[in-house]
């Protein structure tokens, strides 16, 4: 039992991650009707945001320090960040070590505007030209940006560790009545899960509860006839381009202190992200975040060791073969509505 | 000539003078010449030319005739050299067991995969490609060990069996041969300050990459291509016309599968060893980008597209700093900073920008491929032509 619940708690991180990349995916699926093959890299940019952001709040001017001294008695030049002088040094060290969570702040602005651009700079031409071209033309993209983040920040996993009171782990053995030390859970997975709940809470009452959510979903219905009752249906969906933008890089910039981020994360994830729309149902979006919490649920199941040792290597194909098994099945996916895709 | 039309026929002679004269045509520049870096004409690459030639060719007939995007091919590719490799390490050193073997496989591969992906069509094709070609890297990878080396990948070992050629002598390497020629063996031509080499495993390449050629020539020209051409442009008229259109798809997919198979036979026929990650899906990607570059649907663009990429992949990405200095030497100081600062990014390691930014222009303004463009300069030119002679005839005398 204790078993079970450990796996299902280790695969709510990655499903988190699945999750979130799929909605953006969908949303701008079902809205746009483009395939997104730079969506990974939108996650990526999300992830060096919360690079970029520590470092720039560590970024320091060298001072004499008095009190203290090398071998020879001369006082030593320390490095002391900007921000001891705007904040004090209690304050500075607090906001340092807060700096993947202040980055969200950074990323919503700066995701939104990345999905602005992508969207009236490129997508925009794209959607009456057939799928192939728009995988093909994004695939690109997807490549450049890749391209442009090695050149800036080099081939090497950059660590970017999360606030200190996020270290650790949470003992759930105690917690439900277990022994100790039977399902411990590191502090910031359970923090991304929340994240996670929260973002994808947000974007799916942003589209139950709001004029602009209704038309939206009304668009994503028959495009069209929203056209025809007078609304500038492009203008929304430029939007929409960017929320999915914004939900992308959320979830990198908080993936962050997971996995170290390097310039192909974007490429690992996308495929697999796809493979969950697919799953979940091209163009639903309760089926892409449900899917995405399967199948990374499933993954960690498929990598305990007493499957791995009856069946060697599931944990790598397990989401394939999940894939391809609904795909043959259920064509349309696990809430998939009938007709959208379906040839 | 051949059973092909006068066109068709010049077209494949002129591939025919191309790959046969390529050892002097890719080495256009003198050796120790500082333009030295740009030829092209040494064995290793000028194999690589032909063979992933071969490659965006049969990976043409699927996407460009038949309109079916698949991102999975690498598999076939990695597949095929498997096989090979198994042939090497179980029967003989010679490449024409391997190949014959590779090239089946293949085929049995994407037959297995085309059956179950052709159920659907669209991205849903792509992806389900997507997902088998992963599928297979990750069991490659990890499970399949034994038959594929995993990480270490697969080569020739001096304990392999090979029933037809015996154990190898002690310190004698396996290598590649064609009923006793090696396909490493060259012969250096030096005239002047040029050096040309002629390697046999090139000619060997290029001779398949040849018959491959006027495989495909003869089945855009046939009536099958011309079934294909029209699952293409409207697949729901086709059925309404009382035509089942999943033989042929199935065929085309096979038929590139096994295109893909021989290259991966003829890659571990030139440098006998074969890994997994060959077969990742960005290895799928680009071949697609081979394809969409020279300009998918036509004949000659898949080759072009496979050529140009790979010439850049070897060329551009050798140049570095010091390169870069040497060609802007003679401009004023501060302007030379700065051209190097602009060029920099997009050469030596950093092609694959160049690479990127290249197929994105290339999709949004030239959707028919580098051909395409050929054919709008040679048009420029010619309606320029005819205008002239139009202004010629009217212009009244005096």
């Amino acid at each position: 039992m204790d078993q079970i619940i450990l796996q299902i708690l280790n695969g709510l991180d990655k499903g988190s991650a699945y999750a979130l990349i799929a909605l953006g995916l969908t949303l701008i699926f079902g809205t746009l009707g483009v395939v997104n093959f730079a969506h990974g890299a939108l996650f990526m940019m999300g992830a060096f945001v919360s690079v970029t952001v520590s470092k720039v709040l560590t970024i320091s001017h060298k001072v004499v320090d008095e009190s203290r001294t090398d071998f020879l008695g001369n006082p030593l030049e320390v490095d002391v960040p900007y921000l001891y002088d705007f904040f004090g040094q209690a304050a500075g060290d607090v906001i340092i070590d807060w700096a993947v969570p202040i980055s969200i702040l950074v990323a919503i602005p700066i995701m939104i505007a990345i999905g602005f651009i992508m969207e009236r700079g490129l997508i925009k031409h794209f959607y009456k030209r057939p799928h192939a071209d728009q995988i093909l033309v994004t695939f690109g993209l997807a490549i450049v940006l890749q391209e442009v983040i090695k050149y800036f920040y080099g081939a090497n996993p950059i660590p970017t560790p999360a606030p200190e009171a996020f270290t650790g782990s949470f003992d759930f053995g105690v917690a439900f009545g277990f022994d100790p030390n039977a399902i411990i859970y590191p502090y910031w997975r359970l923090v991304y899960f929340f994240f996670s709940l929260i973002v994808i809470g947000a974007v799916f009452a942003f589209l139950q509860f709001t004029t602009f959510g209704m038309v939206v979903r009304a668009g994503m219905a028959d495009r069209e006839t929203v056209g025809l009752l007078g609304i500038d249906i492009d203008k929304r969906f430029t939007i929409m381009f960017g929320i999915a933008a914004a939900v992308a890089g959320l979830a990198g910039v908080m993936y962050v202190p997971i996995n170290p981020p390097n310039y192909h994360m974007g490429m690992d994830f996308l495929v697999l992200s796809f493979v969950v729309v697919v799953v979940g149902g091209m163009g639903s979006l309760p089926g892409a975040v449900a899917a995405g919490f399967l199948l990374g649920i499933l993954e960690s199941f498929a990598s305990m060791s007493a499957v791995i040792n009856v069946l060697p290597g599931i944990n790598q194909i397990i989401i394939y073969l999940v894939a391809i098994i609904i795909l043959l099945t259920r064509p349309r996916g696990l809430m998939g509505r009938k007709g959208v895709m379906e040839e | 000539m051949f059973g092909l039309e006068k066109k068709d026929a010049r077209l494949l002679i002129i591939v025919i003078g191309l790959t046969m004269l390529a050892p002097f045509i890719l080495n256009p520049f003198p050796e120790g010449s500082e333009m030295a870096q740009f030829n092209a004409g040494y064995p290793d690459l000028m194999q690589r030319f032909v063979i992933f030639g071969i490659l965006a060719i049969g990976f043409n007939i699927l996407f460009g005739l038949t309109g079916y995007l698949s991102f999975g091919h690498a598999a076939f590719l990695g597949v095929g050299s498997y096989a090979a490799v198994w042939m090497f390490k179980l029967l003989s050193m010679n490449v024409l067991p391997a190949i014959v073997l590779s090239v089946a496989i293949a085929g049995l591969f994407s037959l297995i995969i085309g059956y179950v992906s052709l159920r659907r069509s669209g991205i849903y094709f792509s992806i389900l490609t997507l997902a088998f070609a992963q599928m297979s890297y990750a069991l490659a990878y990890s499970v399949l060990t034994p038959l594929t080396g995993g990480e270490t990948g697969l080569q020739p070992k001096a304990t392999d069996p090979r029933v037809l050629d015996g154990a190898l002598a002690p310190g004698e390497t396996a290598t590649p041969s064609l009923f006793g020629f090696a396909m490493r063996d060259s012969y250096e031509l030096t005239m002047g300050s040029w050096i040309f080499t002629f390697n046999f495993g090139y000619y060997f390449a290029a001779i398949v990459m040849i018959l491959a050629f006027y495989v495909s020539i003869r089945i855009f020209r046939s009536p099958f291509g011309m079934m294909l051409r029209a699952i293409k442009s409207n697949q729901t008229r086709m059925s309404y016309t009382g035509l089942n259109a999943k033989p042929y798809t199935l065929a085309a997919f096979v038929i590139s599968g096994m295109y893909a198979g021989l290259a991966g036979g003829l890659l571990v026929a030139m440098d006998p060893q074969a890994g997994a990650e060959r077969m990742f899906w960005t290895a799928s990607g680009e071949i697609v980008l081979m394809t969409i570059l020279g300009g998918a649907g036509t004949l000659i663009g898949p080759v072009l597209g496979a050529g140009f990429i790979k010439y850049f992949e070897n060329i551009v990405s050798k140049i570095n700093k010091s390169t870069l200095e040497q060609w802007f030497y003679w401009m004023p100081d501060g302007i030379e900073d700065v051209m190097i600062a602009i060029v920099y990014p997009f050469v030596g390691k950093g092609w694959h920008l160049t690479l990127g930014l290249l197929f994105m222009l290339v999709v949004i303004f030239l959707p028919g491929g580098l051909v395409q463009g050929g054919q709008k300069i040679a048009g420029m030119f010619r309606r320029k032509k005819t205008q002239d002679a139009k202004d010629g005839a009217t212009t009244p005398a005096e």
